[in-house]
């Protein structure tokens, strides 16, 4: 059976690839700063399980004190934009075809291997088989990019660092904000602000309720400007102890609608300065806040549907 | 009840809104909250360590970099810009839609990274929708124009984030079924994307709307 140990095996493998490449970087003052961010990102892939919680956690501060003091940079990265033109002409849309592999490997197998009887032999472990075939469709249009485009040996690698180092730390930021998640499950946070919440909302009103959850995660969003970060809050305060255990509401409308409802809050906040600010300033507008202001209009209509959703769908 | 966890909740706001880097808030937060709670120091490294650890599977969002990276090496972003460059004859709000229903679309089947405010807005549909505009009312003033521009990053922002969660393997599904999960539930993530189709659909239409009315303020501007 293919488990998930065998997926962290992989990425693991890509993550030392990052490493080694940047380690190598000489256009690149920060190399070996990244160096050891992908290297330790690496050794949590491969033997997370063998060196203990409390390994892990130094791991993570290590992670957490590399990223967080500015040792984690790009370098300069070489783009002949003539010859991906000329390329481009030259392979013309089919260049989308080997890209749609991954998803229709993902999806098309995932429904394959969930509703006919290709799922009780048992290749994957269970509830994990998505990723398995994502990686699955990822092996696919690789071995189809190697087949038809014939690049390097190395370039999905190399690439793939570029990109990554397009990113950074930011790409660990979602499982450190789980992590936290957890923590905060652990330390019984949820209990102490469903508590506070329950006694505040009047009891029974359910709509105000889901109100509250989707209106705060757009607040919290707003305020940190990522919705990422609002979500383990707002999950371990209201959404888990007081809609899905309280009043029994679906955990997947909770969550995936509720994180919709923290983008509306992404698209009315300065503080989200990738999205909002930084396109003022490409586009070279006189006020900064100009994007925002135009997305208002369509955030918060929409955050009325996501409150709506969750209320009229996600209690069946 | 002991409310002084709740501090790691204010220390997690109060750093991300101070712009601290927030890898270094989480885990500021984490340890926090823990000590808090009541729990010696090498308890809480090894209660976030384990957290940390148990949420690895958030990572294997990143195995599909290689694959879009090298078919960048080929052209895939200028391949993406030309798909754009079709609508060149259409008016400011529609070329607009046809570039959000391109984000939604093109997020929702995980190539979130072949369009972007650098890559896409500044070097081509800010401009497209400015030259449609100008071809259809003469030249604009400098709030007009403004306000075009700015509805070309709102519509990239918008495509983006209402369509990437339809993708399985993106970060913010992950999360999701990693949180729940702390909590005893388990979900499928096909399960959790299905659900970001409703919310997607509707920004379609709200944002799609506001931009053909676009056209019509700039019409009107013109008289």
């Amino acid at each position: 059976m293919i488990t998930i140990q065998w997926l962290y095996v992989l990425v693991g493998l890509m993550f030392a690839g990052f490493a080694a490449f940047n380690g190598l970087d000489r256009t690149n003052p920060k190399r070996l700063g990244n160096a050891a961010f992908w290297g330790l990102m690496a050794l949590s892939m491969f033997a997370g399980d063998r060196i203990g919680d409390f390994g892990n956690g130094l791991l993570v501060l290590g992670l957490a004190g590399i990223a967080g003091f500015g040792l984690v940079g790009r370098g300069a990265a070489v783009v002949d934009t003539q010859e991906r033109e000329a390329r481009a002409l030259r392979f013309g849309d089919r260049l989308f075809l080997p890209a749609l592999i991954v998803p229709a490997t993902a999806l098309l197998g995932t429904l394959i291997y969930s509703y006919t009887p290709v799922g009780r032999l048992g290749w994957f472990e269970p509830k994990r088989e998505t990723y398995i075939l994502l990686a699955l469709g990822v092996i696919l249009a690789l071995a189809t990019i190697y087949a038809w485009l014939k690049p390097p040996a190395l370039a999905p690698l190399q690439d793939g660092r570029r990109l990554m180092d397009s990113i950074g730390w930011a790409a660990v930021l979602p499982q450190a904000l789980a992590a936290l998640g957890a923590v905060f499950a652990a330390a019984g946070v949820g209990d102490i602000v469903g508590a506070a919440a329950t006694s505040v909302i009047p009891h029974g009103s359910v709509f105000l309720t889901v109100a509250v959850f989707g209106i705060g995660m757009a607040l919290f969003t707003m305020i940190m400007g990522n919705a990422f970060a609002a979500f383990p809050v707002m999950a371990a305060a209201i959404g888990i102890p007081v809609l899905i255990r309280g009043y029994g509401a679906n955990p997947a409308a909770v969550g995936a609608v509720g994180m919709l409802a923290g983008f509306c809050g992404t698209l009315m906040t300065p503080m989200a300065a990738n999205f909002n600010l930084v396109p003022a300033a490409l586009l070279e507008l006189r006020d900064q806040n100009a994007v925002v202001k135009v997305q208002v209009a369509t955030a918060l209509p929409l955050l009325l549907f996501n409150i709506m959703l969750i209320y009229l769908a996600g209690f069946q | 009840m002991n409310y002084w966890p709740l501090l790691g909740i204010l220390i997690v706001v109060a750093g991300f809104a101070l712009r601290l880097n927030p890898m270094l808030v989480v885990t500021v937060a984490a340890l926090a909250t823990g000590l808090l709670h009541g729990l010696d120091l090498a308890a809480v490294i090894s209660t976030f360590g384990k957290a940390f650890n148990d949420n690895r599977i958030i990572e294997i969002v990143w195995i599909v970099l290689p694959v879009i990276g090298v078919l960048e090496r080929f052209g895939l972003q200028q391949r993406a810009a030309a798909v754009i460059r079709r609508m060149k004859s259409a008016t400011t709000g529609r070329i607009l839609l046809f570039y959000m229903l391109y984000r939604q679309l093109s997020a929702a089947v995980g190539l979130q990274s072949t369009a972007g405010h650098p890559q896409m807005v500044r070097p081509l549909v800010a401009p497209m929708a400015l030259a449609a505009a100008e071809r259809e009312h003469g030249a604009l003033d400098e709030a007009t124009a403004e306000r075009v521009k700015s509805f070309a990053a709102a519509t990239d922002n918008v495509g983006l984030f209402f369509g990437e969660d339809i993708f399985l393997a993106i970060g913010s599904i992950v999360l999701i079924q990693q949180i729940l999960m702390s909590d005893g539930y388990n979900l499928p993530p096909l399960q959790l994307a299905l659900w970001a189709i409703p919310s997607a659909v509707a920004a379609f239409v709200v944002h799609g709307t506001r931009l053909l009315l676009l056209d019509r303020s700039l019409k009107g501007r013109a008289r």
